[in-house]
């Protein structure tokens, strides 16, 4: 049992990339839309992996006062922004926060955030800790990350 | 005369008492409806189409007092929401961008709409600014509660505010996330909703039924 343990832990190890170290929990594909006024707030998207249960408890960044997670909830034709406090991450699940669903929300923002620009945040997580990502912006009608590329 | 009067006097005085009960009857059950039934979410309620019309009377991003009349004789393309609004609003304009640039030159036959439900907060000033960010012909509009309140009754729009204490100023604003699309007289014509077709595939819908309207 301790040994498998181990195993695991170092093939999680190996297979993460260096700037994640040695955590289980994996972001990627953070990004952001370009914001049309520093006055509204803005959102940032990313997809979250982990290999073990964990849970995402808060983020933050320099340049927003605060970042709330947001899931939007659709009742019939009315979407409502429901404020969550912690994320659940489920063991080897795949969380995308993508528009129309998740998105992390940023408060108070220093400026608006321009296409072609990135920001840092630090993503706090119950197991593993804080993990911080380069967030690309991207256009204001930006679907994803990975648009340009299909 | 005296007894007369006394039992008159005694008639109102009953008269009133009964007025008094009523009024407490009704609005003891106006409060209760108001605290147990109202607060139950609104169920989705379909329209008939011809119930939903453009009609309103707001101000534009350039500070002008604008009603349907000034958009009458073009197809107009009608969406209603809020510039605090940090995903579902600019994704929806961002899409309705995209469709705009690709109807061609049939662009210039159409009006796209983008109407506030949080009137307060998004001036004629923020709206400029805002609806310039996502297509060069977007029309913002706002007004008072009130006119915001009629334009959405007209496009049999719902939309509500919530008390959100974490959210700027406290609160968020639910609401439907429609585009309408409207024929040049002003008639409800059909729905769509980002997510549910590509832009390719609304921008192709919409110039069918602008050429085949004709």
């Amino acid at each position: 049992m301790m040994r498998k343990l181990i195993a695991t832990v170092v093939v999680v190890w190996a297979v993460a990339s260096p700037a994640l170290a040695e955590e289980s929990v994996r972001v990627f594909d953070a990004w952001a839309r370009a914001s049309v006024l520093a006055s509204r707030p803005g959102a940032a998207y990313v997809t979250i992996e982990s290999t073990s249960d964990d849970t995402l408890i808060g983020a933050s960044t320099p340049v927003a006062e605060q970042v709330m997670i947001h899931a939007v909830e659709k009742d019939g034709d009315v979407s409502r922004m429901k404020h969550i406090e912690t994320l659940e991450l489920p063991a080897g699940e795949r969380i995308t926060l993508a528009p129309g669903g998740m998105h992390l929300m940023l408060m108070g923002l220093q400026d608006k955030l321009s296409e072609g620009t990135t920001f840092p945040m630090t993503l706090s997580f119950e197991n593993a800790g804080e993990i911080t990502v380069e967030v690309s912006v991207l256009g204001i009608a930006a679907e994803g990350p990975r648009e340009a590329t299909q | 005369m005296t007894s007369t009067k006394t039992t008159q006097l005694r008639r109102i005085r009953f008269s009133l008492w009964i007025l008094v009960a009523a009024a407490v009857l009704a609005l003891g059950g106006a409060y209760f409806v108001r605290t147990i039934g109202v607060r139950e979410p609104p169920s989705p309620v379909t329209v008939g189409e011809a119930a939903i019309r453009s009609e309103f009377s707001l101000i534009d991003h350039n500070g002008n007092r604008v009603t349907e009349a000034d958009f009458l004789g073009r197809w107009q393309l009608v969406f209603f929401g809020f510039t605090h609004c940090p995903d579902v609003c600019p994704t929806t304009l961002a899409y309705m961008a995209n469709v705009l640039d690709r109807l061609g030159g049939e662009v210039e036959r159409v009006a796209p709409i983008f109407i506030t439900v949080d009137p307060s907060r998004d001036t004629p000033q923020v709206m400029a600014e805002y609806v310039q960010a996502f297509h060069p012909k977007l029309v913002g509009l706002t007004g008072s509660e009130a006119e915001v309140a009629a334009a959405a009754q007209a496009f049999r729009v719902y939309y509500e505010r919530m008390e959100e204490e974490t959210a700027p100023d406290g609160y968020l604003m639910a609401h439907s996330g429609h585009i309408y699309l409207m024929t040049p007289e002003g008639r409800f014509e059909d729905v769509f909703r980002e997510g549910e077709q590509s832009a390719e595939e609304m921008a192709a819908d919409v110039l069918a039924r602008m050429n085949g309207k004709q």
